[in-house]
């Protein structure tokens, strides 16, 4: 094992990493703002990543076009459906917590079998365009190039939520989420603050959802994987931390790349429970969290 | 002019307010006055919309009940509750910019910040506390500064002496009158019935969800029979 391949797969974790840590940021945003957990996160990623591999087989504009309309797609398929779903089953009187669990876990199963339905179950890819098939060479290392823009596409969407979070809507987004009975008293109707922070965790994973298309698979199922790296990834960073999401979706991109190096690549997720287990047990708000 | 017609509240099938009618004039400061339980708080949620109720509210000649909370306060009625509610972990800046976020278009939001900071000194000085760390005095002027952020025309205040030193009582009481002397209608609920008598126009007594006893505040003062009769004093 030489360190040249080391820190390839250390680097190829961080890119990995970044990835994972926008998917769970979108999560952590929702939960945090209501503590709804939205199981159908993975299907909006999936969702995404159909977008994007349609509107490049469509127009073949690249990513530049297919980051603005799919961003714009997923914040109003997440207004939506706090509007349609989360907001009623909010209101019911009995078994609220069962409700949102089964409310979203149902939505998340029909949009699995409508992209079933309406793409069927091959795996797709993208081909072609400007980031397919080419890499970034550093000394002897090999980066593939469209790893490389999804990772800086990721940072920048971070940077760009923590600006968000600094703006007065980024303010009434915090105090809704700390006192959401109050927000009332001062004029602001919660319902609409609770549709824009959906419109904006799903506009997040829209992001991860395009740039994971430049270089992954698409099919009906390829979000359950995914989803379930961001309810880990979410658990070690602290719910509803934004920080905290960055930094364990780097933690897990790692222990991942490495354990597949070390053990063995079909062994890859076992790193990232062992340590969600352990976390689980001696530090159970996770590691970054502050609840 | 605020009016209340046969105003009804229940929890849960149990009601804690019966037909409640009263008027609250324009620039006056009207206190509402009774024993734990007797219904005050109450009152002034079903007036804020924060719990159901039935019958007439009427504000500016516009009908208040069958709005949302927050559609009541943007038509500026607004209430300080029980217990402050303001936002622990933001700071004391953040929690008055929050009381003008529903009027982000206007240029001058943050105008009433001068009048807060001139009846509350000690605000400007802990502007980047977070507000969980001032002291219940402070909190209490905090949670009135954000509501005169909103621009209220009618200032709802549920016992804003709960828990307070005596002496801070006398100045959040000076700080009413000086809220109501710059233009805004004041309806005031307080366990403390002399002090609130000394600054109120209008007082109404309340007990067991009922209006018992309405007046000019002088008079109810005067009163001893009223005292001892509904209020326990
Ligand atoms: N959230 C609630 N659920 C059930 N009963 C309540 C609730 N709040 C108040 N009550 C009841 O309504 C009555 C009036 O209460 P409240 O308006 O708080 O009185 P006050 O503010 O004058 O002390 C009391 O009998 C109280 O027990
Ligand atoms: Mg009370």
């Amino acid at each position: 094992m030489t360190a040249t391949l080391i820190l390839q797969v250390v680097l190829l974790g961080l890119l990995t990493g970044l990835v994972y840590a926008l998917v769970a940021a979108g999560l952590s945003l929702i939960f945090g703002l209501m503590d709804v957990v939205n199981f159908a996160h993975g299907q909006f990623l999936m969702l995404a990543m159909y977008a994007a591999f349609l509107l490049h087989a469509a127009t073949g504009a690249g990513v530049l076009l297919e980051l603005p309309v799919v961003v714009v797609l997923l914040f109003v398929l997440g207004a939506a459906v706090y509007r349609g779903m989360i907001a009623r089953a909010l209101s019911v009187s009995t078994n609220r917590g069962m409700v949102q669990i089964f409310v979203t876990f149902g939505l998340g199963i029909f949009l699995t079998g409508a992209a079933q339905f309406a793409f069927g179950g091959d795996f797709r890819s993208i081909t072609g365009g400007l980031l397919a098939d080419r890499s970034l060479v550093l000394g002897g290392l090999h980066l593939p190039l469209s790893q490389v823009a999804a990772a800086v596409v990721c940072l920048i969407a971070f940077a760009v939520l923590l600006l968000i979070s600094r703006t007065e809507f980024g303010r009434a987004l915090e105090a809704t989420r700390e006192d959401r009975d109050a927000v009332a008293l001062i004029g602001i109707n919660r319902d609409h603050i609770f549709a824009l922070g959906w419109g904006l965790g799903s506009a997040t994973v829209g992001v991860a959802g395009v740039m994971l298309a430049q270089f992954y698979y698409v099919s009906p199922n390829v979000g359950a994987d995914f989803a379930l790296i961001a309810y880990v990834t979410v658990a070690l960073g602290g719910f509803g931390s934004l920080l905290g999401a960055l930094l364990a979706g780097l933690l897990i991109g790692e222990v991942e790349a490495l354990t597949a190096l070390l053990l063995e690549p079909s062994l890859k997720q076992v790193g990232m429970f062992a340590i969600y287990l352990a976390v689980l047990m001696f530090r159970p708000r996770g590691l970054f969290g502050r609840l | 002019m605020l009016r209340l017609d046969g105003v009804t509240a229940a929890y849960r099938g149990l009601k804690a307010l019966h037909g409640i009618s009263l008027e609250v004039p324009d620039g006056a400061i009207v206190a509402v006055v009774g024993a734990n339980g007797a219904g005050k708080s109450t009152l002034l949620k079903a007036i804020a919309g924060q719990v159901r109720a039935e019958g007439r509210v009427e504000f500016a000649g516009q009908r208040l009940d069958l709005l949302p909370g927050w559609r009541v306060a943007r038509q500026g009625v607004v209430l300080v509750p029980e217990g402050r509610r303001l936002f622990p972990r933001l700071s004391v800046a953040d929690n008055l910019r929050l009381g003008a976020y529903a009027r982000r278009g206007d240029k001058d939001r943050f105008a009433p910040l001068e009048l807060v900071y001139d009846l509350f000194p000690r605000l400007r000085e802990r502007l980047a506390q977070r507000a969980e760390t001032l002291s219940g005095g402070e909190q209490q002027m905090l949670a009135i500064g954000r509501a005169l952020m909103t621009r209220p025309r009618l200032l709802m205040l549920d016992e804003p002496s709960q828990g307070l030193m005596p002496r801070l009582v006398d100045d959040i009481l000076a700080a009413v009158v000086r809220i109501r002397d710059r233009g805004v209608t004041v309806l005031l609920v307080e366990q403390r019935l002399a002090e609130a008598l000394s600054i109120a126009d209008h007082a109404y007594v309340l007990q067991t969800g009922r209006v018992v006893l309405s007046g000019p505040a002088a008079e109810i003062a005067a009163n001893a029979e009223v005292r001892r009769a509904y209020l326990g004093g």
